[in-house]
Protein backbone atom coordinates (compact mmCIF):
# COMPACT_ATOMS: atom_id res chain seq x y z
CA UNK A 1 0.00 0.00 0.00
CA UNK A 2 1.80 3.67 -1.16
CA UNK A 3 -1.42 5.93 -0.29
CA UNK A 4 -2.11 6.73 3.07
CA UNK A 5 -5.74 8.37 2.54
CA UNK A 6 -8.72 6.12 2.79
CA UNK A 7 -10.63 8.02 -0.46
CA UNK A 8 -7.48 9.24 -2.48
CA UNK A 9 -8.70 12.57 -3.68
CA UNK A 10 -6.69 12.16 -7.44
CA UNK A 11 -6.15 8.16 -7.70
CA UNK A 12 -3.53 6.77 -9.74
CA UNK A 13 -2.22 3.45 -10.62
CA UNK A 14 0.92 2.86 -9.57
CA UNK A 15 3.23 1.05 -12.00
CA UNK A 16 2.82 0.38 -15.71
CA UNK A 17 1.97 -3.33 -15.09
CA UNK A 18 -1.23 -4.95 -13.67
CA UNK A 19 -0.04 -7.33 -11.22
CA UNK A 20 -1.22 -4.97 -8.86
CA UNK A 21 -5.24 -3.60 -9.00
CA UNK A 22 -6.25 -0.63 -6.96
CA UNK A 23 -9.32 -1.55 -4.66
CA UNK A 24 -11.22 1.70 -6.06
CA UNK A 25 -11.19 0.29 -9.35
CA UNK A 26 -14.45 -1.86 -7.89
CA UNK A 27 -15.81 1.02 -5.58
CA UNK A 28 -16.09 4.21 -8.12
CA UNK A 29 -19.01 5.64 -9.62
CA UNK A 30 -17.45 7.62 -12.00
CA UNK A 31 -15.34 4.64 -13.59
CA UNK A 32 -18.13 2.43 -13.27
CA UNK A 33 -20.08 5.08 -15.93
CA UNK A 34 -16.99 5.09 -18.08
CA UNK A 35 -17.00 1.73 -18.01
CA UNK A 36 -20.65 1.35 -19.38
CA UNK A 37 -19.60 3.21 -21.93
CA UNK A 38 -16.37 1.94 -23.17
CA UNK A 39 -17.39 -1.62 -22.85
CA UNK A 40 -21.17 -1.86 -23.34
CA UNK A 41 -22.11 0.62 -24.92
CA UNK A 42 -19.59 0.82 -27.56
CA UNK A 43 -16.97 -1.43 -29.22
CA UNK A 44 -18.13 -4.88 -28.07
CA UNK A 45 -20.77 -7.30 -28.72
CA UNK A 46 -23.09 -7.93 -25.61
CA UNK A 47 -24.90 -11.33 -25.48
CA UNK A 48 -28.44 -11.08 -25.18
CA UNK A 49 -29.87 -14.83 -25.84
CA UNK A 50 -29.58 -17.73 -27.56
CA UNK A 51 -31.80 -18.73 -30.90
CA UNK A 52 -33.81 -21.10 -29.50
CA UNK A 53 -35.28 -18.65 -27.21
CA UNK A 54 -36.80 -17.24 -30.19
CA UNK A 55 -38.28 -19.78 -32.87
CA UNK A 56 -41.25 -18.47 -34.37
CA UNK A 57 -42.01 -15.47 -35.77
CA UNK A 58 -43.19 -12.65 -33.05
CA UNK A 59 -41.40 -14.94 -30.53
CA UNK A 60 -38.98 -11.82 -28.23
CA UNK A 61 -37.27 -11.61 -25.23
CA UNK A 62 -36.49 -8.62 -22.95
CA UNK A 63 -33.05 -8.75 -21.40
CA UNK A 64 -30.10 -6.21 -20.70
CA UNK A 65 -26.96 -4.67 -22.72
CA UNK A 66 -25.35 -2.74 -19.57
CA UNK A 67 -28.41 -0.91 -18.17
CA UNK A 68 -30.49 -0.66 -20.91
CA UNK A 69 -33.38 -2.96 -21.60
CA UNK A 70 -33.76 -4.42 -25.32
CA UNK A 71 -36.07 -6.66 -27.02
CA UNK A 72 -34.77 -9.37 -28.90
CA UNK A 73 -37.43 -10.43 -31.53
CA UNK A 74 -38.03 -12.94 -34.09
CA UNK A 75 -38.46 -10.96 -37.68
CA UNK A 76 -41.13 -12.78 -39.83
CA UNK A 77 -38.56 -12.99 -42.23
CA UNK A 78 -36.89 -15.42 -40.18
CA UNK A 79 -33.80 -12.75 -39.15
CA UNK A 80 -33.52 -11.54 -35.44
CA UNK A 81 -33.65 -7.48 -34.57
CA UNK A 82 -33.11 -5.80 -30.94
CA UNK A 83 -34.49 -3.17 -30.60
CA UNK A 84 -34.04 -0.52 -27.15
CA UNK A 85 -37.20 -0.59 -25.02
CA UNK A 86 -37.92 2.89 -24.86
CA UNK A 87 -40.57 4.72 -26.23
CA UNK A 88 -39.36 7.11 -28.99
CA UNK A 89 -42.19 9.48 -27.69
CA UNK A 90 -41.08 10.13 -24.12
CA UNK A 91 -39.16 7.48 -23.17
CA UNK A 92 -41.20 4.95 -21.10
CA UNK A 93 -40.30 1.47 -21.03
CA UNK A 94 -42.39 -0.03 -22.67
CA UNK A 95 -42.40 -3.71 -22.88
CA UNK A 96 -43.25 -5.49 -19.97
CA UNK A 97 -43.74 -9.01 -20.49
CA UNK A 98 -39.89 -11.16 -20.04
CA UNK A 99 -40.88 -13.18 -22.70
CA UNK A 100 -43.90 -13.91 -25.25
CA UNK A 101 -44.76 -13.63 -28.78
CA UNK A 102 -45.81 -10.17 -30.32
CA UNK A 103 -47.17 -9.05 -33.88
CA UNK A 104 -45.55 -5.09 -33.10
CA UNK A 105 -45.20 -3.31 -30.23
CA UNK A 106 -46.91 -0.30 -28.33
CA UNK A 107 -46.22 1.77 -26.01
CA UNK A 108 -49.34 1.43 -23.56
CA UNK A 109 -48.96 5.40 -22.77
CA UNK A 110 -49.94 7.07 -26.08
CA UNK A 111 -50.31 3.92 -28.28
CA UNK A 112 -47.67 4.78 -30.38
CA UNK A 113 -46.82 1.55 -32.69
CA UNK A 114 -43.95 -0.11 -33.91
CA UNK A 115 -42.78 -3.02 -36.10
CA UNK A 116 -40.93 -5.63 -34.83
CA UNK A 117 -38.13 -4.15 -36.85
CA UNK A 118 -38.69 -0.81 -34.51
CA UNK A 119 -39.95 1.44 -37.13
CA UNK A 120 -42.72 4.13 -35.87
CA UNK A 121 -45.98 2.97 -37.90
CA UNK A 122 -48.55 4.37 -35.63
CA UNK A 123 -49.01 7.95 -34.15
CA UNK A 124 -52.26 8.64 -32.90
CA UNK A 125 -53.94 11.72 -33.90
CA UNK A 126 -50.88 12.54 -35.94
CA UNK A 127 -53.10 14.23 -38.69
CA UNK A 128 -54.91 15.72 -35.63
CA UNK A 129 -59.21 15.24 -34.72
CA UNK A 130 -61.80 17.06 -36.72
CA UNK A 131 -64.33 19.11 -34.15
CA UNK A 132 -66.39 22.07 -34.96
CA UNK A 133 -65.23 22.13 -38.35
CA UNK A 134 -61.72 22.88 -37.64
CA UNK A 135 -58.55 20.61 -36.91
CA UNK A 136 -56.97 20.71 -33.47
CA UNK A 137 -53.50 19.24 -32.73
CA UNK A 138 -51.80 17.20 -34.86
CA UNK A 139 -47.89 16.65 -35.32
CA UNK A 140 -45.75 19.52 -36.50
CA UNK A 141 -45.60 19.41 -40.92
CA UNK A 142 -41.84 18.64 -40.85
CA UNK A 143 -42.75 15.32 -38.73
CA UNK A 144 -41.15 12.16 -40.47
CA UNK A 145 -41.95 8.74 -38.81
CA UNK A 146 -38.77 7.43 -40.64
CA UNK A 147 -36.53 9.60 -37.99
CA UNK A 148 -38.84 8.38 -33.92
CA UNK A 149 -38.27 4.85 -34.93
CA UNK A 150 -36.64 2.82 -31.99
CA UNK A 151 -33.10 2.79 -31.18
CA UNK A 152 -31.59 -0.67 -33.27
CA UNK A 153 -29.07 -2.74 -31.93
CA UNK A 154 -26.82 -4.22 -34.21
CA UNK A 155 -26.79 -7.99 -34.31
CA UNK A 156 -24.98 -10.71 -34.79
CA UNK A 157 -25.47 -14.87 -34.44
CA UNK A 158 -23.36 -17.78 -35.04
CA UNK A 159 -24.08 -21.25 -33.50
CA UNK A 160 -27.74 -20.37 -32.24
CA UNK A 161 -26.51 -17.04 -29.97
CA UNK A 162 -26.97 -13.81 -30.62
CA UNK A 163 -24.86 -11.13 -29.94
CA UNK A 164 -26.10 -7.20 -30.08
CA UNK A 165 -24.38 -3.93 -30.12
CA UNK A 166 -25.49 -0.46 -29.59
CA UNK A 167 -22.38 0.67 -31.82
CA UNK A 168 -22.98 -0.08 -35.87
CA UNK A 169 -19.13 0.45 -36.40
CA UNK A 170 -18.11 -2.53 -34.37
CA UNK A 171 -16.00 -5.14 -35.80
CA UNK A 172 -17.60 -8.81 -36.81
CA UNK A 173 -18.45 -10.31 -34.18
CA UNK A 174 -15.90 -13.45 -35.70
CA UNK A 175 -13.20 -10.32 -35.51
CA UNK A 176 -14.02 -9.77 -31.99
CA UNK A 177 -13.45 -13.28 -30.51
CA UNK A 178 -10.39 -13.66 -32.44
CA UNK A 179 -9.48 -16.84 -33.64
CA UNK A 180 -8.40 -18.46 -30.68
CA UNK A 181 -11.49 -17.49 -28.45
CA UNK A 182 -13.81 -18.33 -31.89
CA UNK A 183 -12.09 -21.55 -32.15
CA UNK A 184 -13.36 -22.74 -28.39
CA UNK A 185 -16.87 -20.96 -29.22
CA UNK A 186 -17.10 -22.97 -32.24
CA UNK A 187 -16.46 -25.97 -30.29
CA UNK A 188 -19.68 -25.23 -27.86
CA UNK A 189 -22.00 -23.71 -30.43
CA UNK A 190 -20.87 -26.09 -33.25
CA UNK A 191 -24.32 -25.76 -35.43
CA UNK A 192 -26.55 -28.34 -33.45
CA UNK A 193 -30.05 -26.44 -32.55
CA UNK A 194 -30.15 -26.14 -28.68
CA UNK A 195 -32.78 -26.94 -26.50
CA UNK A 196 -33.48 -24.57 -23.56
CA UNK A 197 -33.47 -26.35 -20.22
CA UNK A 198 -34.41 -22.86 -18.22
CA UNK A 199 -33.47 -20.44 -15.95
CA UNK A 200 -31.24 -19.30 -12.92
CA UNK A 201 -31.13 -15.35 -11.75
CA UNK A 202 -29.50 -13.93 -8.48
CA UNK A 203 -28.05 -10.50 -8.00
CA UNK A 204 -24.27 -11.14 -6.51
CA UNK A 205 -23.51 -7.59 -4.31
CA UNK A 206 -20.45 -7.36 -6.08
CA UNK A 207 -18.72 -5.65 -8.67
CA UNK A 208 -18.96 -7.12 -12.46
CA UNK A 209 -15.67 -7.30 -13.21
CA UNK A 210 -15.21 -9.85 -10.20
CA UNK A 211 -16.97 -12.41 -11.82
CA UNK A 212 -15.13 -11.97 -15.51
CA UNK A 213 -12.16 -12.53 -13.01
CA UNK A 214 -13.75 -15.52 -11.21
CA UNK A 215 -13.65 -16.80 -14.41
CA UNK A 216 -10.41 -16.49 -15.47
CA UNK A 217 -9.14 -17.55 -12.02
CA UNK A 218 -8.25 -21.22 -12.44
CA UNK A 219 -5.99 -20.64 -9.40
CA UNK A 220 -9.24 -21.03 -6.78
CA UNK A 221 -11.39 -23.81 -8.25
CA UNK A 222 -9.15 -26.32 -6.77
CA UNK A 223 -8.69 -24.88 -4.04
CA UNK A 224 -11.87 -23.50 -2.76
CA UNK A 225 -14.00 -25.79 -3.81
CA UNK A 226 -14.43 -29.36 -2.25
CA UNK A 227 -16.10 -30.87 -4.95
CA UNK A 228 -14.04 -29.70 -7.68
CA UNK A 229 -10.52 -30.88 -5.88
CA UNK A 230 -12.21 -34.21 -4.31
CA UNK A 231 -14.15 -35.54 -7.20
CA UNK A 232 -11.01 -34.11 -9.77
CA UNK A 233 -13.47 -31.64 -11.62
CA UNK A 234 -10.22 -29.27 -11.97
CA UNK A 235 -7.14 -29.56 -10.19
CA UNK A 236 -3.76 -27.87 -10.32
CA UNK A 237 -1.73 -31.06 -11.50
CA UNK A 238 -4.00 -31.85 -14.89
CA UNK A 239 -3.57 -31.08 -18.10
CA UNK A 240 -4.64 -27.47 -19.34
CA UNK A 241 -4.18 -24.65 -21.54
CA UNK A 242 -5.26 -20.70 -20.45
CA UNK A 243 -5.89 -18.85 -23.61
CA UNK A 244 -6.53 -15.19 -24.28
CA UNK A 245 -7.41 -13.20 -27.62
CA UNK A 246 -4.85 -10.69 -28.71
CA UNK A 247 -5.77 -8.10 -26.55
CA UNK A 248 -6.29 -10.21 -23.71
CA UNK A 249 -10.03 -9.35 -22.85
CA UNK A 250 -11.59 -12.87 -23.55
CA UNK A 251 -9.96 -15.90 -22.45
CA UNK A 252 -10.81 -19.96 -22.21
CA UNK A 253 -9.70 -22.44 -19.80
CA UNK A 254 -9.77 -25.60 -20.46
CA UNK A 255 -9.49 -28.58 -18.47
CA UNK A 256 -8.92 -32.64 -19.28
CA UNK A 257 -10.40 -33.78 -16.04
CA UNK A 258 -8.15 -36.55 -13.70
CA UNK A 259 -9.02 -38.71 -11.70
CA UNK A 260 -9.22 -36.75 -8.48
CA UNK A 261 -8.26 -37.86 -4.68
CA UNK A 262 -4.90 -37.28 -3.27
CA UNK A 263 -2.58 -35.54 -4.42
CA UNK A 264 1.21 -33.09 -3.67
CA UNK A 265 -1.77 -30.47 -4.62
CA UNK A 266 -4.32 -31.11 -2.08
CA UNK A 267 -1.74 -31.00 0.53
CA UNK A 268 -2.52 -28.22 3.46
CA UNK A 269 -5.62 -27.57 1.33
CA UNK A 270 -8.86 -27.05 4.30
CA UNK A 271 -11.49 -28.14 1.59
CA UNK A 272 -9.78 -30.90 0.56
CA UNK A 273 -11.59 -34.38 1.77
CA UNK A 274 -9.82 -37.25 1.53
CA UNK A 275 -12.66 -40.13 1.96
CA UNK A 276 -15.82 -37.85 0.65
CA UNK A 277 -18.20 -39.62 -0.90
CA UNK A 278 -21.52 -39.40 -2.00
CA UNK A 279 -23.89 -41.52 -0.75
CA UNK A 280 -25.63 -41.20 -4.57
CA UNK A 281 -23.66 -40.13 -6.98
CA UNK A 282 -26.03 -40.32 -9.77
CA UNK A 283 -25.32 -36.45 -9.89
CA UNK A 284 -22.19 -36.85 -11.09
CA UNK A 285 -22.81 -39.30 -13.89
CA UNK A 286 -20.35 -38.62 -16.33
CA UNK A 287 -20.07 -40.02 -19.84
CA UNK A 288 -18.02 -38.09 -22.75
CA UNK A 289 -19.45 -36.93 -25.48
CA UNK A 290 -18.10 -37.10 -28.89
CA UNK A 291 -17.88 -32.88 -29.26
CA UNK A 292 -15.82 -32.07 -26.97
CA UNK A 293 -12.40 -33.55 -28.76
CA UNK A 294 -10.70 -33.94 -25.37
CA UNK A 295 -11.46 -31.19 -22.87
CA UNK A 296 -13.89 -31.96 -19.99
CA UNK A 297 -14.32 -28.53 -19.20
CA UNK A 298 -14.23 -25.14 -20.86
CA UNK A 299 -14.84 -21.81 -19.34
CA UNK A 300 -14.66 -18.75 -21.83
CA UNK A 301 -15.14 -15.53 -20.97
CA UNK A 302 -16.35 -12.89 -23.52
CA UNK A 303 -16.04 -9.56 -22.46
CA UNK A 304 -17.82 -7.86 -21.45
CA UNK A 305 -21.14 -9.85 -20.93
CA UNK A 306 -20.92 -13.31 -21.49
CA UNK A 307 -19.52 -16.49 -19.34
CA UNK A 308 -20.04 -19.89 -21.63
CA UNK A 309 -20.00 -22.52 -19.37
CA UNK A 310 -18.84 -26.15 -20.56
CA UNK A 311 -18.25 -28.36 -17.28
CA UNK A 312 -18.51 -32.23 -18.03
CA UNK A 313 -21.75 -32.87 -19.07
CA UNK A 314 -23.68 -29.19 -17.81
CA UNK A 315 -23.21 -26.28 -20.28
CA UNK A 316 -24.42 -22.93 -19.92
CA UNK A 317 -24.57 -19.31 -21.02
CA UNK A 318 -23.64 -17.09 -17.89
CA UNK A 319 -24.98 -13.57 -18.14
CA UNK A 320 -23.51 -10.39 -16.47
CA UNK A 321 -25.57 -7.40 -15.91
CA UNK A 322 -24.41 -4.69 -14.19
CA UNK A 323 -25.61 -2.51 -11.68
CA UNK A 324 -23.90 0.32 -10.35
CA UNK A 325 -20.16 -0.84 -9.32
CA UNK A 326 -21.12 -2.97 -6.11
CA UNK A 327 -23.65 -5.47 -7.79
CA UNK A 328 -24.35 -7.13 -10.60
CA UNK A 329 -27.06 -9.57 -11.64
CA UNK A 330 -26.25 -12.89 -13.04
CA UNK A 331 -28.74 -14.82 -15.08
CA UNK A 332 -28.02 -18.05 -16.01
CA UNK A 333 -29.38 -20.00 -19.32
CA UNK A 334 -29.10 -23.76 -18.72
CA UNK A 335 -29.02 -25.98 -22.50
CA UNK A 336 -28.86 -28.94 -24.03
CA UNK A 337 -28.90 -29.99 -27.70
CA UNK A 338 -32.13 -31.23 -29.91
CA UNK A 339 -30.73 -34.63 -30.21
CA UNK A 340 -29.74 -35.35 -26.97
CA UNK A 341 -31.63 -38.55 -25.50
CA UNK A 342 -33.75 -37.97 -22.45
CA UNK A 343 -30.62 -39.50 -20.58
CA UNK A 344 -28.28 -37.01 -21.69
CA UNK A 345 -30.87 -34.46 -20.80
CA UNK A 346 -31.44 -36.02 -16.94
CA UNK A 347 -27.71 -35.80 -16.66
CA UNK A 348 -27.87 -32.67 -17.83
CA UNK A 349 -30.32 -31.60 -15.35
CA UNK A 350 -28.68 -33.97 -12.48
CA UNK A 351 -25.42 -32.25 -13.08
CA UNK A 352 -26.59 -28.73 -13.02
CA UNK A 353 -26.79 -29.29 -9.10
CA UNK A 354 -23.48 -28.48 -9.21
CA UNK A 355 -23.97 -25.27 -10.65
CA UNK A 356 -25.99 -21.76 -10.17
CA UNK A 357 -26.55 -19.92 -7.30
CA UNK A 358 -27.32 -22.79 -4.92
CA UNK A 359 -24.38 -24.94 -6.84
CA UNK A 360 -21.85 -27.79 -5.48
CA UNK A 361 -19.71 -25.38 -7.19
CA UNK A 362 -21.16 -22.23 -8.13
CA UNK A 363 -22.54 -20.90 -5.03
CA UNK A 364 -19.26 -20.01 -3.42
CA UNK A 365 -18.49 -18.03 -6.11
CA UNK A 366 -21.09 -15.65 -5.66
CA UNK A 367 -20.05 -15.87 -1.80
CA UNK A 368 -16.30 -15.14 -2.33
CA UNK A 369 -16.98 -11.80 -4.78
CA UNK A 370 -19.37 -10.22 -2.03
CA UNK A 371 -16.65 -10.50 0.23
CA UNK A 372 -14.25 -9.13 -1.72
CA UNK A 373 -16.38 -6.06 -2.28
CA UNK A 374 -16.81 -5.24 1.44
CA UNK A 375 -12.89 -5.95 1.69
CA UNK A 376 -12.52 -3.37 -0.93
CA UNK A 377 -14.66 -0.76 0.77
CA UNK A 378 -12.65 -0.98 3.71
CA UNK A 379 -10.26 1.25 2.14
CA UNK A 380 -9.80 2.46 -1.56
CA UNK A 381 -6.35 3.05 -1.47
CA UNK A 382 -5.14 -0.76 -1.03
CA UNK A 383 -3.88 -2.85 -4.17
CA UNK A 384 -5.08 -6.45 -5.03
CA UNK A 385 -1.65 -9.26 -6.05
CA UNK A 386 -2.19 -11.17 -9.37
CA UNK A 387 1.31 -12.36 -9.16
CA UNK A 388 0.66 -16.05 -9.53
CA UNK A 389 3.23 -17.93 -12.07
CA UNK A 390 4.82 -14.11 -12.30
CA UNK A 391 3.60 -10.50 -13.43
CA UNK A 392 3.83 -11.16 -16.92
CA UNK A 393 0.40 -11.54 -19.50
CA UNK A 394 0.51 -14.11 -22.04
CA UNK A 395 -1.36 -18.13 -23.01
CA UNK A 396 0.06 -20.95 -20.60
CA UNK A 397 0.02 -24.69 -21.26
CA UNK A 398 -0.94 -25.08 -17.24
CA UNK A 399 -3.64 -23.90 -14.88
CA UNK A 400 -0.90 -22.38 -11.89
CA UNK A 401 -1.26 -18.58 -13.15
CA UNK A 402 -3.34 -15.12 -12.86
CA UNK A 403 -2.19 -14.06 -16.25
CA UNK A 404 -5.31 -13.92 -17.27
CA UNK A 405 -6.37 -11.70 -14.78
CA UNK A 406 -3.41 -9.65 -15.87
CA UNK A 407 -4.49 -10.00 -19.65
CA UNK A 408 -7.76 -8.28 -18.61
CA UNK A 409 -6.51 -5.61 -16.95
CA UNK A 410 -3.74 -4.54 -19.61
CA UNK A 411 -6.80 -4.53 -21.87
CA UNK A 412 -8.94 -2.64 -19.29
CA UNK A 413 -5.57 0.25 -18.62
CA UNK A 414 -5.52 0.95 -22.63
CA UNK A 415 -9.39 1.25 -22.73
CA UNK A 416 -10.03 3.62 -19.41
CA UNK A 417 -6.91 5.50 -20.14
CA UNK A 418 -5.55 4.78 -16.50
CA UNK B 1 -87.32 -24.09 -3.98
CA UNK B 2 -84.71 -25.67 -2.18
CA UNK B 3 -81.25 -25.64 -2.29
CA UNK B 4 -80.33 -28.79 -4.81
CA UNK B 5 -76.29 -28.92 -4.33
CA UNK B 6 -75.09 -31.77 -3.36
CA UNK B 7 -74.07 -32.30 0.20
CA UNK B 8 -70.69 -31.97 0.93
CA UNK B 9 -68.36 -34.63 2.50
CA UNK B 10 -67.12 -33.39 6.12
CA UNK B 11 -63.53 -32.77 5.90
CA UNK B 12 -60.78 -35.43 6.91
CA UNK B 13 -60.31 -33.04 10.69
CA UNK B 14 -57.40 -35.62 11.98
CA UNK B 15 -55.46 -35.58 8.59
CA UNK B 16 -55.47 -31.72 8.24
CA UNK B 17 -54.44 -31.19 11.52
CA UNK B 18 -51.48 -33.92 11.18
CA UNK B 19 -50.82 -32.37 7.47
CA UNK B 20 -50.30 -29.42 9.66
CA UNK B 21 -47.88 -30.70 12.18
CA UNK B 22 -46.16 -31.80 9.58
CA UNK B 23 -45.39 -28.55 7.73
CA UNK B 24 -44.49 -26.92 11.15
CA UNK B 25 -41.83 -29.75 12.53
CA UNK B 26 -40.53 -29.33 8.98
CA UNK B 27 -39.73 -25.61 9.22
CA UNK B 28 -38.81 -25.89 13.18
CA UNK B 29 -36.10 -28.29 11.52
CA UNK B 30 -35.01 -26.31 9.36
CA UNK B 31 -35.23 -23.09 11.38
CA UNK B 32 -33.17 -24.44 13.92
CA UNK B 33 -30.46 -25.63 11.96
CA UNK B 34 -30.41 -29.38 12.27
CA UNK B 35 -30.14 -30.29 8.79
CA UNK B 36 -28.84 -33.61 9.57
CA UNK B 37 -32.70 -34.58 10.54
CA UNK B 38 -34.07 -32.81 7.19
CA UNK B 39 -33.97 -36.07 4.97
CA UNK B 40 -36.05 -38.02 8.09
CA UNK B 41 -39.13 -35.68 6.17
CA UNK B 42 -39.04 -38.02 3.43
CA UNK B 43 -39.31 -40.77 1.93
CA UNK B 44 -36.44 -43.02 0.67
CA UNK B 45 -36.78 -42.86 -3.28
CA UNK B 46 -38.00 -38.63 -2.57
CA UNK B 47 -38.17 -35.92 -4.99
CA UNK B 48 -37.53 -33.10 -3.67
CA UNK B 49 -36.87 -29.33 -6.08
CA UNK B 50 -36.40 -26.02 -5.79
CA UNK B 51 -37.24 -24.53 -8.94
CA UNK B 52 -38.22 -20.93 -9.70
CA UNK B 53 -41.90 -19.91 -10.68
CA UNK B 54 -40.46 -18.92 -13.95
CA UNK B 55 -39.44 -22.18 -14.97
CA UNK B 56 -42.46 -24.41 -13.65
CA UNK B 57 -45.12 -21.79 -15.11
CA UNK B 58 -43.69 -22.54 -18.32
CA UNK B 59 -43.19 -25.83 -18.09
CA UNK B 60 -39.28 -25.84 -18.61
CA UNK B 61 -37.14 -28.66 -16.60
CA UNK B 62 -34.20 -27.10 -14.91
CA UNK B 63 -34.49 -26.65 -11.04
CA UNK B 64 -32.52 -24.81 -9.06
CA UNK B 65 -32.02 -27.69 -6.61
CA UNK B 66 -33.29 -30.75 -7.76
CA UNK B 67 -32.83 -34.45 -5.70
CA UNK B 68 -34.16 -37.96 -6.72
CA UNK B 69 -33.15 -39.39 -2.99
CA UNK B 70 -32.81 -39.45 0.77
CA UNK B 71 -29.54 -40.05 0.08
CA UNK B 72 -29.00 -36.87 -2.49
CA UNK B 73 -30.76 -35.16 0.42
CA UNK B 74 -28.05 -36.37 2.69
CA UNK B 75 -24.96 -35.61 0.51
CA UNK B 76 -26.77 -31.77 0.32
CA UNK B 77 -26.50 -32.14 4.51
CA UNK B 78 -23.32 -32.85 4.42
CA UNK B 79 -22.07 -30.22 1.17
CA UNK B 80 -23.67 -27.88 3.78
CA UNK B 81 -21.81 -28.52 6.68
CA UNK B 82 -18.27 -29.66 5.48
CA UNK B 83 -17.89 -28.18 2.01
CA UNK B 84 -19.81 -25.27 0.47
CA UNK B 85 -18.42 -22.10 1.67
CA UNK B 86 -20.56 -19.33 2.66
CA UNK B 87 -21.20 -16.76 5.30
CA UNK B 88 -23.92 -18.67 7.81
CA UNK B 89 -27.18 -17.35 8.26
CA UNK B 90 -30.48 -17.44 10.39
CA UNK B 91 -33.39 -18.73 8.52
CA UNK B 92 -37.32 -18.48 9.45
CA UNK B 93 -39.65 -20.01 7.80
CA UNK B 94 -43.43 -18.44 7.73
CA UNK B 95 -45.58 -21.13 6.75
CA UNK B 96 -49.23 -20.87 5.60
CA UNK B 97 -52.14 -21.81 3.91
CA UNK B 98 -51.44 -25.46 4.85
CA UNK B 99 -54.28 -27.64 2.96
CA UNK B 100 -55.17 -31.04 1.82
CA UNK B 101 -55.80 -30.32 -1.88
CA UNK B 102 -56.42 -33.96 -2.57
CA UNK B 103 -55.99 -37.62 -2.78
CA UNK B 104 -54.00 -39.64 -6.00
CA UNK B 105 -52.63 -43.15 -5.83
CA UNK B 106 -52.30 -43.35 -2.18
CA UNK B 107 -50.87 -40.06 -1.73
CA UNK B 108 -52.04 -37.13 0.16
CA UNK B 109 -51.74 -33.80 -1.79
CA UNK B 110 -51.13 -31.01 -0.20
CA UNK B 111 -49.84 -27.21 -0.74
CA UNK B 112 -49.11 -24.07 1.50
CA UNK B 113 -47.20 -20.75 1.63
CA UNK B 114 -43.79 -19.93 2.49
CA UNK B 115 -41.81 -17.30 3.14
CA UNK B 116 -37.97 -17.49 4.47
CA UNK B 117 -36.62 -14.66 6.50
CA UNK B 118 -32.60 -14.58 5.99
CA UNK B 119 -30.35 -13.01 8.70
CA UNK B 120 -26.72 -12.50 8.17
CA UNK B 121 -24.82 -12.51 11.56
CA UNK B 122 -24.92 -8.34 11.79
CA UNK B 123 -26.99 -7.75 9.15
CA UNK B 124 -30.56 -6.67 8.90
CA UNK B 125 -32.73 -9.42 8.03
CA UNK B 126 -34.45 -9.93 4.39
CA UNK B 127 -36.60 -11.75 2.54
CA UNK B 128 -34.77 -14.31 0.99
CA UNK B 129 -36.86 -16.90 -0.36
CA UNK B 130 -40.88 -16.58 -0.87
CA UNK B 131 -43.11 -19.30 -2.85
CA UNK B 132 -45.47 -22.26 -2.24
CA UNK B 133 -44.94 -25.99 -1.50
CA UNK B 134 -46.37 -28.04 -4.07
CA UNK B 135 -46.17 -31.51 -2.23
CA UNK B 136 -47.52 -35.56 -2.40
CA UNK B 137 -47.49 -36.94 1.32
CA UNK B 138 -47.17 -40.41 2.30
CA UNK B 139 -48.01 -43.02 5.07
CA UNK B 140 -44.85 -44.74 6.15
CA UNK B 141 -44.99 -46.88 9.36
CA UNK B 142 -47.47 -44.71 10.38
CA UNK B 143 -45.86 -41.45 10.12
CA UNK B 144 -46.50 -38.99 6.79
CA UNK B 145 -43.74 -38.25 5.15
CA UNK B 146 -42.73 -36.28 1.80
CA UNK B 147 -42.46 -38.73 -1.29
CA UNK B 148 -42.16 -35.66 -3.49
CA UNK B 149 -41.58 -31.76 -2.50
CA UNK B 150 -41.76 -29.04 -5.22
CA UNK B 151 -40.44 -25.19 -3.52
CA UNK B 152 -42.01 -23.00 -6.23
CA UNK B 153 -40.34 -19.78 -6.03
CA UNK B 154 -41.51 -16.22 -6.48
CA UNK B 155 -38.06 -15.11 -5.44
CA UNK B 156 -36.38 -15.42 -8.87
CA UNK B 157 -33.48 -13.19 -8.72
CA UNK B 158 -32.13 -14.96 -5.47
CA UNK B 159 -29.97 -12.53 -2.97
CA UNK B 160 -27.11 -14.05 -3.75
CA UNK B 161 -27.06 -17.98 -2.94
CA UNK B 162 -28.97 -19.94 -1.41
CA UNK B 163 -27.49 -22.84 0.54
CA UNK B 164 -29.75 -24.82 3.29
CA UNK B 165 -32.51 -26.31 2.25
CA UNK B 166 -36.45 -24.39 1.92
Amino acid sequence: MTQTTVFPADPKWEGEGTSRIPFWAYTREDLYKKELDQFFYNNHWCYVGLEAEIPNAGDFRRTVVGERSVIMVRDPDGGINVIENVCAHRGMRFCRERNGNAKDFFCPYHQWNYSVKGDLHGVPFRRGVKQDGKINGGMPKDFKVEDHGLTKLKVATRGGVVFASFDHDIESLEDFLGPVILSYFDRTFNGRKLKILGYRRQRIPGNWKLMQENIKDPYHPGLLQTWVVTFGLWRADQRSEMVMDAHGRHAAMVGYRSSGGKGDVTKGVTSFKENMKLEDDRVLDVVPEAWWNGPTACMQTIFPSLIIQHNVNSISTRQIVPLGPNAFDFVWTHFGFDDDTPEMTRRRLRQANLFGPAGYVSADDGEVIELSQHGFAQNGANNTLCELDGREVGGVPHNVTETLIRGMYKYYRQVMGH
Amino acid sequence: MGDNKPIKPMPDVALGREVHDLYARYAACLDHGDFKDWPDFFTAECVYKLIPRENHDRGLPLATLSFESKGMLRDRVFGISETLFHQPYYQRHIVSGVRVTGEEAGLVLAEANYLVIRTKKNQPSEVFNAGRYIDRLARVDGRLLYASKLCVFDSELIPNSIIYPI
